[in-house]
């Protein structure tokens, strides 16, 4: 590893990153007959049906509004006819309400949309006072897979001032390679996307842009470096290998030297962090009023025939993917949606692609931690790799106690579940599903005790 | 099949996982006590190895036993936590331990030091020490017994006086002559007996076979805080203690105090520092709780050393320091992020 590189300073793990498909090129799959669409793909309310069975809708066209402030818009990914409105299994493993959409295969869009090339002139004579507003518009969320609605990030109230943008190209779980990808074959819309954000917040002062990118991919690195030298203000930042570096508050400590406090976000130290492939959306949006329809999936793992990156339509079933790249191995035995380290396992690959879905991940018997769990001998690695200072081992015998009250003063709620103490574990054990129920119980408890207070404030004032 | 009918396992993340879990952790630890159990070997001779076997087999049968018949539980000696424990015990003894004491020791190791608790993780005391100490304080004339029969001392002692054969340690005799006049006795003990600092780190001093030979120890210790097996916070704190207060006290008081060399090299200071102190079941979670792990252990090994009844204080000391343990973990956080 090369010396001297940035990253952040708590914590973390080396762990092999098995990047297979980075050298393949991005590849576009032909749109399904049929796609699913969840009218939840984001974090905060879900979003509400506007279309109804037999309505015929078209590519980009609204057929679920937001509902509330933290919400986003879904748009058609085809056009086509709504054949039902009912809950199907999705990849949050829950059944859950989609439009299923019957294409007519001929791709017409509800709004004309223009193909402006991203240059550093565009975004300099671009008016940016609708940007927000078309970012929303478009259904535009974090597509690196917590998806946080877009546009409520581009605008925080008023007294808070950003200083820094960062583009989030770490793409530290290991196997995904889809940012990796887009960076060396998009990098100037992910760049002019960059600096569209960044006009956004300088009516409030300068704004400095960074791209962080982790030293494994020098190949990404070089494209967006090449794109980045055409613009003002962006450095393009090569961080040394550690996981979890794509974690927001990792990031912004690796790249600006900046803590965002406990339970703050990080517009509390200036900054608005950004993934690559959200960057490029907004671009999309911004310029060319082209809607959110498709996203690069990486389908990985030692469990497929052949690992590739795919340009897919939301909606497609996780199947057609997997059987594109040649089908799964005998030996195939756990189906994730996302990374290894923080993904999802499924059930059954019949879900469809949303926003969020980074990546598909086929693993065989051995590459998957399938062992049983064993007690904690106490080690101590949790702690040592814990990135945000938290003590995973003593958080676990504290739950196992149903100790939950003491989970407070054991900051749980820092925990960003990134896994690495569940990947160093001696024993194996599943310390993040714990920590996930010690969550809901804490937070319970938290809450009940506000309510107390203010019910005996209320007493107080009779 | 068709990939639409396959059913997954369903699993909870992380997904992938580090490949050092607890049995490649023990084993490991095995292996880096090779080197010293080879070096007790060849200063004992064949006593050493008798006590060694013993000491590993009648520990793995106590915990198959006991789990087997008493617990009715899984019997988990594939871990190789038990035969680490009966290994960690024998290198603890001397080297005329008869064969029933060894056994006595696992017992107590296994049987009170770690199953009565729960099993592996749950004791919060070192099982081989429990065992240790129990044997000590149960067999104080054969525990200090330091007669040997064959191997390298035998050979050595061969040149010296008979009474070598059953003296004493340094450390004990420094025990046994304090607060006489012994600063002549003791050059000429040194003297005689060929003792000095590359013999008491090679190894050629009496004492539990594990302790002899400090290279071999460091040896092993270094392989496993490369395998990021062993922390090295537990013994740099430990030694670095020892080494100061042993310094300060003899510059106050150079006439009845040992070289500090001796303090280092010659007990069961390396032995107790790399390899008891640092057990993961019985040390702090955290780097700064290990810091001070490791300073109790040292300053109460050298109380009892300077003014204790008892020669050596090393088991003593990180026994006592278990103890400490849950509250050290509790007081002493590691550094939170934005905090």
């Amino acid at each position: 590893m090369a010396f001297g590189l940035k990253t952040f300073s708590r914590g973390g793990i080396h762990v092999d990153d098995r990047k297979y498909s980075h050298e393949s090129p991005i590849e576009k799959l032909p749109a399904p007959k049929t796609v699913v669409i969840p009218i939840s793909q984001h974090i905060g309310a879900p979003a509400k049906a506007v279309v109804t069975k037999d309505q015929a809708v078209k590519i980009g066209q609204l057929i679920a509004e937001k509902s509330g402030f933290i919400s986003a818009n879904v748009l058609s990914p085809v056009s086509g006819i709504v054949k039902a409105v009912e809950a199907r299994m999705t990849p949050t493993g829950f059944k859950q309400d989609c439009i299923v959409i019957e294409n007519d295969m001929k791709d017409e869009y509800f709004e004309a949309f223009t193909a402006v090339a991203p240059s550093a002139e565009v975004i300099e004579k671009l008016d940016i006072s609708g940007a927000v507003k078309a970012v929303e518009k478009a259904g535009i969320v974090g597509m690196g897979g917590a998806a946080f609605p877009t546009s409520v990030k581009l605008s925080p109230p008023p007294d808070v001032k950003i200083d820094t943008v960062i583009l989030n190209g770490v793409e530290c779980e290991p196997y995904l390679t889809a940012d990796a990808r887009i960076m060396i074959e998009d990098a100037d819309r992910i760049v002019a996307g960059l600096a569209l954000i960044m006009k956004i917040f300088s009516k409030n002062g300068p704004v400095k842009g960074y791209i962080g990118i982790e030293a494994n991919k020098p190949d990404s690195i070089q494209k967006m470096a090449e794109a980045a030298s055409k613009y003002k203000d962006i450095e393009v930042v090569s961080l040394a290998l550690k996981y979890p570096q794509g974690g927001e508050k990792q990031l912004i400590n690796a790249i600006v030297g900046r803590d965002v406090p406990s339970g703050k976000l990080p517009s509390a130290v200036g900054c608005v962090v950004q993934n690559v492939a959200t960057a490029a959306s907004i671009y999309d949006a911004a310029v060319n009023n082209r809607p959110l329809i498709e996203r690069v999936v990486t389908v990985t793992g030692m469990g497929v025939k052949k690992q590739k990156n795919l340009l897919v339509r939301f909606g497609t079933m996780f199947t057609e993917l997997i059987d594109y790249c040649g089908g799964v191995t005998d030996d195939a035995s756990m189906l994730i949606c996302g990374g290894p380290m923080m993904g999802k396992a499924l059930q059954t690959s019949e879900v469809p692609v949303t926003k969020a879905v980074s990546g598909i991940l086929v693993l065989t018997q051995s590459e998957a931690n399938l062992y049983e769990e064993a007690p904690c001998i106490r080690c101590g690695r949790c702690v040592d790799v814990c990135p945000m200072g938290l003590q995973p081992g003593l958080i676990n015998k504290v739950i196992d106690a149903a100790d939950y009250g003491r989970l407070e003063e054991l900051s749980l709620l820092d925990c960003i579940e990134c896994g690495s103490c569940n990947y160093i574990c001696a024993g194996h054990e599943r310390l993040v599903q714990k920590i996930k129920i010690g969550k809901v119980k804490l937070q319970e408890i938290l809450k009940a005790r506000k309510e107390k207070e203010a019910q005996t404030k209320k007493d107080d004032k009779k | 099949m068709e990939t639409k009918d396959k059913k997954w396992i369903v699993g909870q993340g992380s997904h992938i996982y580090f490949p050092q879990d607890t049995s490649k952790i023990m084993f490991q630890v095995i292996l880096a006590l090779l080197p010293a159990s080879a070096m007790a070997v060849y200063v004992f001779g064949f006593d050493a190895l008798k006590v060694l076997l013993i000491g590993v087999i009648s520990a793995v049968a106590v915990e198959a036993l006991i789990q087997k018949y008493l617990m009715k539980t899984p019997v988990t000696i594939g871990d190789y936590s038990a035969a680490l424990t009966g290994l960690l015990l024998a290198l603890n003894l001397p080297a005329s331990s008869p064969w029933w004491m060894v056994c006595i020791g696992s017992l107590i190791s296994i049987g009170i030091g770690k199953l009565a608790y729960g099993g592996l993780g749950q004791n919060p005391f070192n099982p081989a020490l429990v065992g240790r100490v129990a044997l000590l304080i149960g067999f104080p004339a054969l525990m200090t017994d330091w007669s040997v029969t064959g191997g390298y001392l035998s050979e050595l002692y061969r040149k010296i006086p008979a009474e070598a054969l059953t003296t004493a340690t340094p450390l004990g005799f420094i025990k046994a002559y304090s607060g006489s006049n012994f600063t002549a006795d003791l050059v000429a003990y040194f003297n005689s007996y060929s003792i000095n600092l590359k013999t008491l780190f090679i190894g050629a001093t009496s004492g539990s076979i594990g302790e002899v030979s400090e290279l071999a120890l460091l040896l092993g210790a270094l392989y496993l805080i490369y395998k990021k097996v062993l922390n090295w916070e537990i013994p740099a704190a430990f030694i670095g203690t020892v080494g100061i207060i042993a310094m300060a006290a003899y510059y106050v008081k150079p006439q009845a105090m040992l070289l500090p060399h001796y303090h280092l090299f010659s007990g069961g200071l390396f032995l107790g520092a790399l390899f008891m102190a640092t057990d993961m079941v019985t040390s702090p979670f955290t780097f700064r709780g290990r810091i001070v792990f490791g300073i109790g252990c040292g300053v109460l090994t050298m109380l009892i050393r300077l003014y204790g009844g008892y020669p050596e204080g090393v088991s003593f000391a990180i026994l006592l320091m278990n103890i400490f343990v849950p509250i050290i973990d509790i007081y002493i956080k590691p550094k939170r992020f934005g905090v």
